[in-house]
């Protein structure tokens, strides 16, 4: 029985893990190229699982209409608040940045509140069956499913970042801003193309995410959940994102068995991963992959 | 950086005298005596909600000075200042409960041990600064949070703790009016105390260490010790200013500190003007005001075409949240100084007036 539940957690906990790899992947991306720090990425998720859920209950309209609609809604939001909101504070000092994007998460949260309610919605019944059974382990369908798109999106990410010239324009301008920029790659595109692919992978996160549990505020924590991701990973590296991502799924439900099976103290799940956070910036600041910053006088 | 510091043509500071002087000029001074002294027979003058509101303004702007001290002259981030506010608050009514001092002694006591327990959340703290301090200090923000549910003994854990009102030779301040002065005694004392540490050679420091941390470490500032005793002292404000809250609402609920708490002291200093002594006040007085503005703003507006197309009244919470998070962004967009750098532009412009330049 408890070896069955520790399976069980850890293929759970798989699965998460790598939608956080996910998130945490668009949060690199965005902190990659335009070096802010997105604390709004939790809402990135939760505007797109609203949005989609609109678009489905409002007009019933198919399931892939509507998560294409939402797909183009988010780049033209991803793209609005870069304009708007961050490129008035390029070259200001790290804590505009990082209070901004604070900024935002508080607002689209109020909004969000305040247009859909405080109470978690379900998802349409979108897979026929509930869940499949897979070497004698119970995996929800929309478990798979999202685990299956992670992993399609990781993919597509490197294929995007090795095949097309975007991707190439985007690791140049990560690697050194100004070579790129003299090198005729225009910073402005490329950083709107950074915040359009951020927000849409955040949204088929959240509407992955709203499928498997509801859409509700909570979704927005998926954001603060990314920290403990990319710093175990390196802040600047997508690699380390998805694997950072992957470590804290596991970790957070091998916490959750050992609190339930052992120690019974109840709410490790939710709070493991920080202490985690802490102890990596004590030992390896900088994660697995991160770039170490030396400084010279 | 240069910007607020700049002072109006014709303010010379010809000695050091002046120059390490708590007021910019006499006038200043005189301005802040006759303000306190409004303050102090405002009771006459104002009803006891308005008199409630003041009340949050002080122990919130002791708590904002506090992290003011900590972003805006150490330059550390800090995303967790909600929970040292709260560890003032329990441990304030933890000392009266269990030890039976006074709660005019629990006060600074209190503000004290989380003074002492800010310095040890320093410790690590001091390894790491910008957006990874951020980041642990984030959290640091849930632990503690976590701490406060968990610790029955100290919190009172989910049912919360009791704190007693103050009482002072058999007086109780157990009124807003009476406990206003109480807080405008330790909004004052803190104020002169802030603006006392920052004239030191500490404060000094920690100009330095904010302004460039390399160059000050080379000019002999231990940098490890300057970060840490900032967070001890930014700690020791939130104490005081969550023991004071603790005494006004005489319950402590672990559901208040929360990280919306934390953006909140954030916001006070952003608004307010980071690296600023008064603009911690200016920005506490905005915070609170700020919902009670969006209140009347949609009771003003109730039974209007506004109203009855997007249903306002019901979501009053909602616009407050909103509007939150929207002057935090308005202002470091528009007025990235804060107010307290406004302050000193019409200040100057009357010094200067009728030629300004």
């Amino acid at each position: 029985m408890a070896f069955d539940f520790l399976v069980q957690l850890l293929v759970n906990g798989f699965i998460i893990g790598l939608l956080y790899g996910v998130v945490a992947m668009s949060f690199v991306l965005i902190y990659k190229s335009s070096q802010v720090v997105n604390f709004a990425q939790g809402e990135f998720l939760l505007v797109g699982a609203w949005a989609c859920w609109w678009l489905l209950a409002k007009f019933s309209i198919p399931f892939y209409m509507a998560f294409l609609l939402t797909l183009l809604f988010m780049m033209l939001f991803g793209i609005l608040v870069q304009i708007i909101i961050l490129k008035p504070l390029i070259g200001e000092p790290i804590i505009s940045i990082i209070m901004v994007t604070i900024g935002l998460s508080i607002f689209f949260q109020a909004i969000m509140n305040w247009m859909f309610g405080v109470f978690t919605e379900p998802f349409p019944q979108i897979f026929s069956s509930e869940s499949l059974n897979i070497f004698g382990l119970n995996v929800q369908t929309a478990y798979l499913m999202s685990g299956l798109i992670s992993i399609f999106i990781m993919i597509s990410f490197a294929l995007f970042f090795k095949k097309s010239k975007l991707g190439l324009a985007m690791r140049a301008t990560a690697f050194d801003q100004q070579a790129a920029q003299s090198l005729g790659v225009s910073i402005k595109q490329v950083f709107a193309a950074a915040w359009a692919i951020s927000a849409m992978v955040s949204a088929v996160a959240g509407v992955v995410f709203g499928i498997v549990n509801g859409i509700s505020s909570g979704i927005a924590f998926m954001g603060i959940k990314v920290f403990p991701a990319v710093i175990l990973g390196g802040l600047d590296s997508v690699l380390g994102a998805i694997l950072g991502g992957l470590v804290i799924g596991l970790l957070e439900h091998l916490a959750h068995y050992i609190d339930v099976q052992f120690l019974n103290i109840g709410n490790l799940i939710r709070i493991a991963p920080f202490y985690a956070l802490i102890i990596i910036l004590m030992i390896k600041p900088y994660g697995f992959f991160g770039t170490k910053d030396i400084e010279r006088v | 950086m240069n910007l607020k510091n700049s002072r109006p043509c014709g303010d010379f500071r010809t000695s050091y005298h002046k120059d390490m002087s708590m007021f910019d000029d006499k006038k200043g001074f005189y301005l802040i005596c006759l303000g306190i002294l409004f303050l102090i027979f405002s009771p006459l003058y104002l009803d006891s909600y308005l008199i409630s509101l003041l009340i949050y303004i002080g122990f919130y702007a002791i708590a904002a000075l506090g992290l003011n001290i900590l972003v805006g002259f150490t330059g550390q981030i800090s995303v967790g200042h909600a929970v040292f506010f709260g560890f003032g608050a329990f441990a304030s009514a933890w000392l009266n409960n269990n030890f039976a001092i006074p709660v005019f002694f629990c006060i600074p006591i209190a503000a004290i041990l989380t003074a002492l327990v800010g310095l040890l959340f320093g410790i690590p703290a001091a390894r790491v600064k910008g957006l990874y301090l951020a980041i642990a200090t984030l959290a640091a923000q849930f632990i503690m949070e976590d701490f406060f549910s968990r610790a029955s003994w100290f919190t009172g854990g989910v049912d919360g703790a009791s704190a007693e009102p103050l009482k002072i030779f058999g007086i109780f301040f157990d009124t807003d009016t009476k406990y206003f002065f109480i807080v405008l005694f330790w909004v004052v004392i803190s104020f002169i105390l802030a603006t006392n540490i920052l004239r030191t050679r500490d404060g000094r420091a920690f100009l330095a260490v904010r302004d460039h941390y390399l160059s000050a470490e080379m000019m002999g500032i231990n940098l490890t010790k300057y970060r840490i005793l900032s967070f001890g002292i930014s700690s020791f404000f939130a104490g005081l200013g969550g023991a004071l809250y603790g005494h006004y609402l005489n319950f402590v609920s672990i559901e208040e500190f929360n990280i919306q708490l934390s953006i909140t002291f954030l916001a006070m200093i952003i608004i307010g003007g980071l690296g600023s002594v008064r603009g911690s006040m200016m920005g506490a007085a905005f915070m609170v005001l700020l919902p009670e503005i969006m209140d009347w703003l949609t009771r003003s507006l109730a039974g209007t075409p506004i109203d009855n197309a997007l249903s306002l009244s019901e979501a009053i919470p909602f616009i407050k949240e909103a509007s939150i998070g929207l002057v935090i962004i308005l202002f470091l967009i528009f007025e990235p100084n804060g107010l307290a750098y406004r302050w000193g532009q019409i200040r100057a412009w009357f010094k200067l007036y009728p030629f300004s330049y």
